[in-house]
């Protein structure tokens, strides 16, 4: 189906992107519910899921901010969770590098997880679209998943204004991060990552907020890495 | 309560800073390769970072003084057990709810 119409295409990302609304819904309204909880205004809340729109960076820095973290390391350690993203921009080049630049910084806006993977398996399948379908496509899953980010974002600020703060959802936030990451944990690469992050930012939790995690941070990925390759190597004997 | 100026710095920085990453290769770098070590590092950012923020909040939450609170590490354990089994948010994070309300709720039974 080389012939696909941006239109059509478009019609085809909404509904192979829609199976997501349902993951992010809860999501959005966690966020939106906490970042009341945290005495953000209903603005702040909107301005981060609008202006930042990456779900796990917003909740590290509503940690932050709550901890009452230096700005530097509030950003650092929220900018290094979108890290990853930079891999998802590069690989999106071979097939989008091509469009108009005010196209590839609209894909860049919403160039989030759900919307990547699903439009970067969507091009590994159909390579001979055309790059206006292959930029149609990606707006048409990305479009409606950002739409339902920003009301549910609003829906949770409205809910959490009748939430007593006697339910403790302080620990909310803490289960969504496990659960953000516990899926992630599939090799022993990531495992041990995991392991040294957590440690690392034991040992330094004295240090100003955001700190230790930081330099936990920066161990794990290594420890990542030298895994990592360490059981390639162990594989290929 | 955070300073409102506060909030907006971060906000509009990371904003700004979760775009440039965004836009890092496909609108400015362009079809330059990456070292294959750089992209490793990069798949391992969320494990990276989240641990290490979430093990204080679980070890000494603030909601108990600092003080290692068992049904709070329970809850978290039954989190990060369903995630790794599951490999999904929604079971891991429901679970996890339900064992920390579940016990909240077995606790003011029993007192």
């Amino acid at each position: 189906m080389s012939d696909m119409t941006p239109k059509s295409a478009a019609i085809m990302g909404a509904k192979n992107g829609s199976p997501f609304i349902l993951v992010l819904l809860p999501f959005a309204v966690l966020f939106g519910v906490l970042a009341n909880q945290a005495g953000l205004s209903i603005e702040a809340a909107l301005g981060f899921s609008f202006l930042v729109i990456a779900g796990s960076a917003q909740f590290a820095a509503l940690q932050l901010l709550t901890e009452d973290a230096a700005i530097p390391l509030i950003l650092l350690a929220s900018l290094s969770v979108n890290l990853r993203m930079a891999m998802y921009s590069a690989s999106l080049v071979p097939h989008l590098g091509k469009a108009p630049i005010w196209q590839r910084a609209l894909v860049a806006y919403l160039n989030f997880d759900q919307a990547f993977a699903v439009s970067s398996a969507k091009y590994q399948d159909e390579p001979d679209w055309s790059i206006s379908a292959k930029v149609a496509y990606f707006l048409g899953v990305a479009a409606p998943l950002a739409t339902v980010w920003y009301i549910m974002t609003l829906v949770g600020v409205l809910v959490g204004t009748s939430i007593p703060q006697e339910w403790g959802l302080d620990f909310i936030l803490p289960i969504t991060f496990i659960g953000l990451f516990a899926p992630m944990l599939r090799t022993l690469a990531h495992l041990a990552a995991a392991v040294t992050s957590v440690l690392v930012a034991l040992f330094f939790a004295d240090l100003p907020s955001g700190m230790g995690v930081l330099i936990g941070a920066f161990c794990a990925m290594i420890v990542g890495v030298l895994v990592e390759t360490r059981m390639e190597k162990r594989e290929a004997q | 309560m955070i300073a409102e100026e506060k909030v907006w710095t971060v906000i509009v920085l990371l904003a700004i800073g979760t775009f440039l990453i965004r836009f890092s290769f496909l609108g400015l770098v362009g079809d330059k390769e990456l070292p294959p070590i750089v992209l490793k590092a990069l798949r391992y950012t969320p494990v990276a970072v989240l641990p290490g923020m979430v093990a204080p909040l679980v070890l000494w939450p603030a909601a108990t003084q600092g003080m290692i609170d068992p049904l709070r590490l329970f809850a978290a354990c039954v989190t990060l057990g369903v995630g790794m089994w599951r490999k999904s948010f929604m079971p891991a994070a429901i679970s996890g709810a339900v064992a920390f309300y579940g016990g909240l709720w077995v606790l003011s039974l029993a007192s």
